[in-house]
C-alpha cells in the first residue's frame, strides 16, 4: 500500500479525497453500501413484526445477560483497536501486535458466545423455521440478522489476524500504517452495527 | 496493488506473456475490453432469446425456425425470464458502466490505471463465474428461473409454481455474484476519479462520462444492500423452509417487490447514466459546441439519483399496496421527470447551431436521444396511478420500458461503441456499414416498439405465452406479427455490425490518435493506448472539457491538456 502510494505522489495529481490511502476512501464506500444491507434486514425485521400478530417479547426468549457481556466484549475490542493503533502511529509494534491479538481474541470469544447462545434456543424450541413462544418470523429474523453480523465478526477476525501477522513481521511502522487504520474502520462498522442489532432485536 | 502501478515512465512494469496480458490482467483496458466481449455474448444470446419470443407471440404453436420446435408455456416464461435478466444484469451493465467506465473513467481524468488494479480483475472473473452458472441453469433439471426477471415470490419461491427448482437457485446465486462484481467494481469507479486525477483536472473540469459513471457507482451501491438481503431471504425460503415471502407461512410476497424494486428503480438510472453520459460526450464533439449547461447537468443527475430512492412503489399500484401509498409515490415518479426534462433540453440545446458531423456515433447519440424523449413521455402514463391501473403489466408497459432501455443500453451503446473502439482496438470502423447499422437499428426498432403501445391500450398482457387462446386479442394478431417481422429485421441489422466490429479489428483502417478532433484526455495518447496509458508524462489540464466552437483558438477546437494562451477564450 504504501509504496503504491509512494507511486502516485510521484505524479503531479489534483488534491485526491484521500491522500494518504486510496484504500481509506474505497473501505468508506463499501460500508456504505453495507449499512444499506443492515437497514433492509431491520426494516424488514420492523416490517414484520409490525405486521404479526403474536410476536413475542424478545426478551422473554433470548438472554439479555449474555448478549449484554457479548456487547461489552465488542464495544471492548474496539478500544483494544483504537489502543492498537495508537501504538502503532508512535511506532510501537510490539503493542500493536498484542492490542491487534487482544482485538482477535474479543472477536473469538463473541462468535464463541454466540455459537452457544445458538444451540441453547435451538434446544429450546427457537429455529429457523419453528418458536414455540410465537410467530415463526421471530426465530427466521433472529437466525438471519445475528447470522450476518456474525458472518461480518468472522469476517473481521481473519482480516484483523492478517493484519496483525504482518504487523508481528514488521509491515508497519510510525509512517505507513494505513491498512490498520482501514481494518479498524471495518472493526467500529461491525461493532457499531451489533450495537443496532443489540437494541431492535433484543432490547426494544 | 503496488506492482501494477506503472511509474512515471508508462511503459515500465508491462505484464509478458499470453495469460498475464489477455486473461489475468490488472490492466484496466484489457478488462474494459473483456467485459465488453462478456457483454457482447450474451446480448447475442438475449437477442437470440427475444426472437423466439416474438416469433411464439406471432405465430403460436408453430415450428420456431432456428430453434426447431414449438415452445410451450413454461418455457416460454423461462425465455421472457431470462431474456430480461441478461438484458439489464449481463449486458447494459457490463457494457455501459464496466466496459466503458473501466477504459474511460483513467484515461479521461489522467491516471495510470483504476485505484484497485487487481480488485478489477477479482471483479471481471466474478462476473466471469456468475455468467457459467447463468449459462449452468439453462441445463439443469425444469430448466433456468421462470418466475419472470423480477423474481416475483411466490412464483419464484415454489418450483411447483413456475417447474423451475435447481435453475432457480442457481439465477439467485448468479445475480449475488454479479452484484458482489459490480460492488467490486463500484468501489474502483468511485475511488478512481475521486483520488486519481491528474493536475489541473478539478472535479468541475471531468467529462460528464466521468460523473455519471460515478454517480451510477453510488446508486448501485446503495441500492443494492437490499436487494443482497432479499436474495439472500429468497435463498432461505426455497431450501430451508422459512417464510419471508410466502404468506401460507406468515410473510409478506409485498416484501420482495419492496426489496426488489428499492434496488430496481434506481438500477434503471446504474444503466441509464452511463448511456447518458456516451451521449453527452459525443454530441459535443460532433456538434463542434460546448455542452449547454454542465453544471446544471451535474445537479439535475444528483437530484434525480436521490429521486429515486423514493420513486419504486410505482412499480406497485396495483400489487395490493395502500391506496394511500399511490398518490405520494405518483408525485414523485411524476417529479423526476423534471430533472431530466433539463438534460434532455440541455443536449437539445448543444446540438443547436452547431457545425453537426453527421457520422455513426452522432446518428445513434441523436436516435438514442429521440428515442429516449419517446420512452420519457410513455413513462408519464405509468406514472400516474390512475393510468396506470388500466395499463399495468400490459405490452404498453413492455413498449415504455424497452424505449428507455434500447435507447440507453443500445442506441447510447453503440454510439459508445462507434465513437471509443478507434481507441480501444486501434482501428476505425467501417463508415458505410455503420451507417446502415443504424439506420436498419433505429427504424425497425421504432417499427416494433411504436405499435406494441397499440397492442398494450388494445389489451395485451405481458407474459402470456398463447394470444391465440384469447379472443379478444384476435384483431390484434396482425398487428403482432408485424412487429414479430420488424423485430426479426431488427436482429439481423445487427449483422452489420457484428461484421463491422470483428472485421475492423483486423482490417480496419489504422486509427491516429484523435480521429474525431475529440478535446478529453482520451485522445492525447496513442491507439490503442500502451501500459500505463501515457508513453510519456501523463498530460496536464488547463481547459474544461468541450472546447469547441471558440474563436481565435486555431482550429475550431482547444484540448483539455493545450497550456492556456491567455486570452483563447476556453478557460471559465
Amino acid at each position: 500500500m504504501s509504496q503504491a502510494a509512494a507511486a502516485h505522489a510521484a505524479e503531479p495529481a489534483e488534491t485526491p479525497l484521500t491522500p494518504e490511502s486510496w484504500g481509506k476512501l474505497g473501505m468508506w464506500v463499501f460500508l456504505a453500501g453495507d449499512a444499506m444491507s443492515f437497514g433492509t434486514l431491520l426494516a424488514g425485521y420492523a416490517i414484520m413484526r409490525g405486521t404479526s400478530k403474536n410476536w413475542p417479547v424478545p426478551a422473554g426468549v433470548l438472554g439479555i445477560g449474555l448478549t449484554a457481556f457479548m456487547t461489552f466484549l465488542l464495544i471492548c475490542s474496539s478500544v483494544t483497536m483504537v489502543k492498537g493503533l495508537d501504538a502503532i502511529k508512535r511506532g510501537d509494534q510490539k503493542s500493536l501486535v498484542k492490542f491487534l491479538g487482544l482485538t482477535v481474541l474479543g472477536g473469538v470469544l463473541f462468535l464463541g458466545m454466540q455459537a452457544y447462545e445458538w444451540t441453547h434456543l435451538i434446544h429450546e424450541g427457537l429455529g429457523l423455521t419453528q418458536n414455540k413462544w410465537g410467530a415463526a418470523q421471530f426465530g427466521t429474523t433472529f437466525f438471519l440478522i445475528t447470522g450476518f453480523h456474525g458472518m461480518h465478526v468472522t469476517g473481521g477476525v481473519i482480516y484483523l489476524s492478517i493484519i496483525a501477522w504482518q504487523g508481528s513481521k514488521g509491515a508497519y511502522s510510525a509512517h505507513s500504517h494505513n491498512a490498520v487504520e482501514i481494518a479498524g474502520l471495518y472493526w467500529h462498522f461491525v461493532d457499531l452495527v451489533w450495537i443496532l442489532v443489540f437494541t431492535f432485536v433484543y432490547l426494544l | 496493488m503496488s506492482g501494477t502501478t506503472a511509474a512515471a515512465g508508462g511503459h515500465h512494469g508491462e505484464p509478458g506473456g499470453f495469460l498475464r496480458k489477455y486473461v489475468f490482467s490488472a490492466d484496466h483496458k484489457m478488462i474494459a475490453r473483456q467485459y465488453m466481449f462478456i457483454s457482447l455474448f450474451w446480448a447475442a444470446v438475449g437477442g437470440y432469446f427475444a426472437y423466439i419470443i416474438r416469433w411464439q407471440l406471432a405465430h403460436p404453436e408453430a415450428d420456431i425456425p432456428l430453434f426447431g420446435r414449438p415452445i410451450g408455456p413454461d418455457e416460454y416464461n423461462a425465455f421472457v425470464t431470462m431474456h430480461g435478466t441478461i438484458m439489464v444484469f449481463f449486458v447494459a451493465m457490463p457494457l455501459l458502466l464496466a466496459s466503458f467506465g473501466n477504459f474511460l473513467i483513467p484515461l479521461m481524468i489522467g491516471a495510470r490505471d483504476m485505484a484497485f488494479p487487481r480488485l478489477n480483475m477479482l471483479s471481471v472473473w466474478v462476473l466471469g463465474a456468475a455468467s457459467a452458472l447463468l449459462l449452468l441453469s439453462f441445463f439443469v433439471e425444469g430448466g433456468p428461473a421462470a418466475g419472470g426477471w423480477t423474481g416475483y415470490p411466490p412464483l419464484s419461491a415454489r418450483t411447483a409454481y413456475v417447474g423451475a427448482d435447481k435453475g432457480m437457485d442457481l439465477w439467485l446465486l448468479a445475480l449475488a455474484l454479479e452484484f458482489a462484481s459490480f460492488l467490486m467494481g463500484g468501489i474502483n469507479f468511485l475511488v478512481t476519479p475521486l483520488n486519481m486525477r491528474t493536475r489541473g483536472m478539478g472535479l468541475l473540469r471531468m467529462p460528464l462520462f466521468v460523473w455519471m459513471v460515478m454517480i451510477a457507482s453510488l446508486l448501485f451501491l446503495l441500492s443494492v444492500g437490499p436487494l443482497v438481503a432479499g436474495a439472500v431471504m429468497l435463498l432461505l425460503d426455497r431450501n430451508l423452509g422459512t417464510s419471508f415471502f410466502l404468506a401460507s407461512g406468515g410473510g409478506d410476497p409485498l416484501l420482495w417487490q419492496h426489496l426488489f424494486w428499492f434496488f430496481g428503480h434506481p438500477e434503471v438510472y446504474v444503466i441509464l447514466l452511463p448511456g447518458l453520459g456516451a451521449m453527452m460526450e459525443v454530441m459535443p464533439t460532433f456538434s463542434r459546441k460546448t455542452i449547454f449547461g454542465y453544471r446544471p447537468i451535474i445537479v439535475a443527475v444528483l437530484v434525480a439519483g436521490a429521486l429515486s430512492f423514493v420513486v419504486w412503489a410505482h412499480h406497485q399500484y396495483i400489487s395490493g399496496l395502500d391506496p394511500r401509498l399511490a398518490t405520494p409515490f405518483s408525485v414523485t415518479t411524476i417529479l423526476i421527470s423534471v430533472p431530466f426534462a433539463l438534460i434532455v433540453f440541455a443536449l437539445l440545446a448543444t446540438l443547436w447551431g452547431g457545425s453537426i458531423r453527421l457520422a455513426t456515433p452522432m446518428w445513434f447519440a441523436v436516435g438514442g436521444l429521440a428515442v429516449f424523449i419517446f420512452g420519457g413521455l410513455t413513462g408519464i402514463f405509468n406514472g400516474s396511478a390512475a393510468v396506470d391501473i388500466y395499463i399495468h403489466d400490459t405490452y404498453f408497459v413492455v413498449a415504455h420500458f424497452h424505449s428507455t432501455f434500447f435507447s440507453a443500453l443500445f442506441l447510447a451503446g453503440f454510439a459508445a461503441i462507434y465513437y471509443w473502439y478507434p481507441k480501444m482496438f486501434g482501428r476505425m470502423m467501417n463508415e458505410a456499414l455503420g451507417q446502415i447499422h443504424f439506420w436498419g437499428t433505429f427504424l425497425f426498432f421504432l417499427a416494433v416498439f411504436v405499435p406494441m403501445h397499440l397492442v398494450g391500450v388494445g389489451g395485451m398482457m405481458r407474459r402470456i405465452a398463447n394470444p391465440g387462446q384469447y379472443e379478444f386479442l384476435a384483431p390484434l394478431s396482425g398487428l403482432n406479427r408485424m412487429i414479430t417481422m420488424s423485430a426479426v429485421l431488427l436482429l439481423l441489422s445487427q449483422f452489420f455490425f457484428a461484421f463491422n466490429f470483428f472485421w475492423s479489428m483486423f482490417r480496419g483502417r489504422r486509427a491516429p490518435d484523435n480521429p474525431w478532433e475529440g478535446t478529453t484526455l482520451e485522445w492525447t495518447t496513442p491507439s490503442p493506448p500502451p501500459h500505463g496509458n501515457w508513453p510519456g508524462e501523463v498530460p496536464q489540464v488547463h481547459h474544461p472539457p468541450y472546447g469547441y466552437g471558440l474563436p481565435g483558438a486555431g482550429e475550431d477546437w482547444v484540448p483539455q491538456h493545450r497550456p492556456a494562451p491567455s486570452g483563447a477564450g476556453a478557460g471559465r
